[in-house]
């Protein structure tokens, strides 16, 4: 049982819960993340972590409220539990002195690009983040992620705040006349695949944090599997950070619908 | 004696156990069967067969008079988890193969006969012996499965301080997430669950070693460290296709059905979808049940696919008789070549090629040669990968010290001891996938060599 400890809606949808969480806050890295089950019924579904406290022996998740699980998890207030807590999986981020790193996040992809920039930034890098929501009630962290980078782009798809268009707009854009050394992008997997889109004819290293469906998180089930270079890896052992040049992400974006049917029902099941 | 199952077509139609146990009338009758054979060096009888040695013909003695508590005393003596032994050992490979009537007629019913004495246990409910004063040591089992619950409930019967670390939410490893409802009642290892808890092993569930501690943590305030975490790593056939929509291993399909009840969705969150037809591949007890779930979940049409002919299947005759009766269809002396999808993403169909068999394998067996030129396609769209499980690699990863076989398994010598000090090994991360009692025995073993050492305290050999 994991207590809720701070609770904050971020924006529409989109909430953050510090949670006391010892072993897994005393371990936990960038990159890595958590699988959590709100209760006994609940499904098991993976979390970036966001960030963490050694001392206080919590952990922050950010979460979108999409579907029947994020929902039920939206629901809970500080001082409430989630049952079930395990951590940190997956394999850190491999940070390390590149140069200039540019950071792409989208969406909920916000959150985890928090820990990526600090981390890089505490490397030496220079930090370029760009983040892209649809609209301006969908960004979070501005203030956050302008302190850990040198340079903060923010595109929206309707204009509302930034650039209007999306994040690989003001990444081709930059490019063009930016030497880069490395891209780092999290958010949906359309989103990725552009990137490396765009990152590929330069010949940029460009990583990519995957985000299947998964159970067990621990490489038991291979619910999480991509392809990756025409190898089968777990996401959850072997990544989630790919490089995107590699990634089949058709077959990702294919997989990751294979429950659409499922979770429209359990929706209208839902009490909310 | 008559063992009554569940008439198939209504089994189907629900998870509830498919075996029902014998009557105490009709198990006492099938005690008076046994001959009482003395064990002499010359001639092998059933204990000869059991991993773990249980006094068979004395717990049978012991139902034939009556006397149910004398006779689940001998069988816990050396096995702890008797009324998931009683379910699914293979007893016909192992105590009944031995039985000195069987030569002539057919065996005694040890394995019924010990489920039942198992069940009344339970139905009387498990009573904890009175356990000896700790001795202040402190054993890590990592891992909730057969293996590490046996160990645990061993050495906490031994008077040492025991924690098992399980990676998953729920204890019982294979026994919770693996073999199905109807097969094995989850109510039946979670009161066995209880009682190891009983004993007073503490089991700290969400906890991955490897990852939110290491084994090195571990050695830091245990005197000695058991490594049970089982052989869960999914083999794939490597064919194309096989990342299509629709197609499962056996453990996600099994575990989101068993540990995450999707056969209770939309109750339960997690869902599981299946289509018409669902093609297992494999020959094992896990192909088995990934069938038999397939046709409760409501599939029209459960086909098994085995390379090999039904006399090399591994999976327990009566498990293969019941998926016959259930209405699984076996396609023997097949092997899938790739598996062909929609536009979307989806199999639909399985293309496949007939095999014969030519010379005996490693395992022993007559190795499938595919016949060239033979493919057929047959439809599915669900298929579940049931080829088998490797030992999971993340805490031989983590652990430095710790020295692996190529196959991926522990390295151990005879008393479970691995390459580094105090740190032991048993169960399938030491041998590759095999059976529940296989586990429990290492599990026993081990426990007791984990003992030797602490109280005599020998140097650890190179290994």
């Amino acid at each position: 049982m994991h207590e809720i400890l701070c609770a904050k809606t971020l924006c529409l949808g989109i909430k953050l819960f510090e949670v006391s969480a010892p072993l897994i806050a005393k371990k936990a890295e960038a990159g890595e993340f958590v699988i959590l089950r709100v209760d006994e019924k609940g499904e098991r579904i993976p979390l970036t972590i966001v960030d963490w406290s050694r001392a206080k022996g919590t952990i922050t998740i950010v979460f979108q409220e999409v579907g029947r699980s994020t929902k039920k998890l939206g629901r809970l207030k500080e001082g409430d539990m989630i049952q079930n807590l395990v951590g940190p999986l997956g394999n850190p981020l491999e940070n390390r002195f590149y140069g200039t790193t540019v950071c792409v996040a989208g969406g909920v992809g916000i959150g985890a690009i928090f820990p990526i920039a600090r981390a890089y930034r505490a490397s030496g890098n220079k930090v370029i983040t760009i983040i892209g929501a649809r609209n301006k009630d969908l960004l979070f962290f501005e203030e956050e992620l302008k302190a850990m980078s040198d340079e903060l782009y923010i595109t929206t798809d309707d204009g509302s705040k930034g650039t209007k268009g999306f994040v690989t707009d003001v990444l081709g854009n930059l490019l063009q006349s930016l030497r880069v050394d490395l891209v780092y992008a999290v958010g949906p997997v359309l989103m990725m695949k552009t990137v490396a889109e765009v990152t590929k004819p330069y010949g940029i290293k460009t990583i990519a944090s995957l985000n299947p469906i998964m159970i067990d998180g621990t490489g038991m089930c291979g619910s999480c599997r991509v392809i990756v270079g025409g190898r089968m890896r777990f996401t959850c052992v072997d990544g989630p950070d790919f490089d995107a040049h590699e990634v089949d992400f058709e077959n990702l974006l294919a997989r990751n619908r294979r429950f659409l049917e499922e979770e429209a029902l359990a929706m209208k099941d839902d009490p909310n | 004696m008559p063992f009554p199952e569940r008439d198939p077509k209504e089994r189907i139609r629900d998870f509830g156990e498919v075996a029902l146990g014998f009557t105490e009338e009709n198990a006492i009758r099938e005690a008076q069967r046994c001959l009482g054979c003395k064990r002499t060096p010359s001639s092998k009888i059933c204990i000869d067969g059991c991993p773990v040695e249980i006094d068979i013909p004395g717990f049978i003695k012991a139902i034939r008079e009556g006397d149910f508590e004398k006779a689940i005393n001998i069988i816990k003596d050396r096995n702890s988890l008797p009324a998931i032994c009683g379910r699914v050992c293979p007893w016909e490979k192992q105590c009944e193969a031995f039985c000195v009537l069987g030569r002539r007629f057919e065996p005694v019913s040890i394995g019924r006969l010990e489920r039942f004495v198992a069940d009344w246990e339970h139905k009387r409910g498990l009573q904890i012996p009175k356990l000896p004063p700790k001795n202040g040591k402190k054993v890590a089992v990592v891992g909730s499965g057969p293996a590490g619950l046996t160990a645990a409930a061993e050495l906490a019967k031994m008077g040492y301080e025991v924690t098992i670390f399980e990676a998953l939410h729920a204890p019982g490893g294979v026994l919770i997430y693996g073999i199905p409802e109807f097969r094995l009642p989850k109510s039946i290892v979670e009161a066995e669950v209880r009682y190891v808890e009983g004993l007073g092993v503490r089991i700290v569930t969400d906890v991955v070693i490897g990852k939110t501690l290491t084994v090195d943590e571990l050695l830091e305030s245990f005197q000695a460290v058991f490594i049970a975490s089982g052989a869960g790593l999914p083999l794939w056939l490597g064919i194309p296709g096989e990342s299509l929509n629709g197609i499962y291993s056996a453990n996600e399909f099994l575990t989101r059905v068993n540990l995450m009840k999707a056969y209770r969705f939309p109750d339960y969150d997690t869902p599981i979808k299946l289509g018409k037809v669902a093609v297992t591949i494999g020959g094992g007890n896990v192909a088995m049940d990934c069938a038999r779930t397939a046709l409760r979940l409501g599939v029209e049409k459960s086909i098994v696919v085995y390379r090999r002919s039904e006399d090399e299947m591994p999976a327990r005759r009566e498990e293969i008789l019941r998926a016959k009766e259930e209405g699984v269809e076996f396609l023997f002396l097949t092997n899938p070549k790739r598996f062909l999808g929609d536009e979307k993403g989806w199999v639909r169909k399985v293309e496949c090629l007939r095999m014969e068999l030519g010379e005996p394998d490693a395992s022993g067996r007559r190795r499938p040669i595919a016949k060239p030129g033979s493919e057929f396609l047959i439809d599915a769209d669900t298929v579940i990968v049931a080829i088998g499980q490797a030992p999971n690699p993340l805490i031989p990863k983590t652990t430095p010290g710790l020295k692996t076989r190529k196959d991926g398994t522990i390295l151990v010598d005879p008393k479970g001891r691995t390459s580094k000090p105090r740190v032991f090994a048993g169960g399938d991360i030491t041998t590759g996938d095999a059976t529940v009692i296989e586990a429990i025995g290492a599990g026993r073993r081990v426990a007791m060599e984990i003992h030797s050492f602490l109280s005599l305290g020998q140097p650890w050999p190179e290994l």
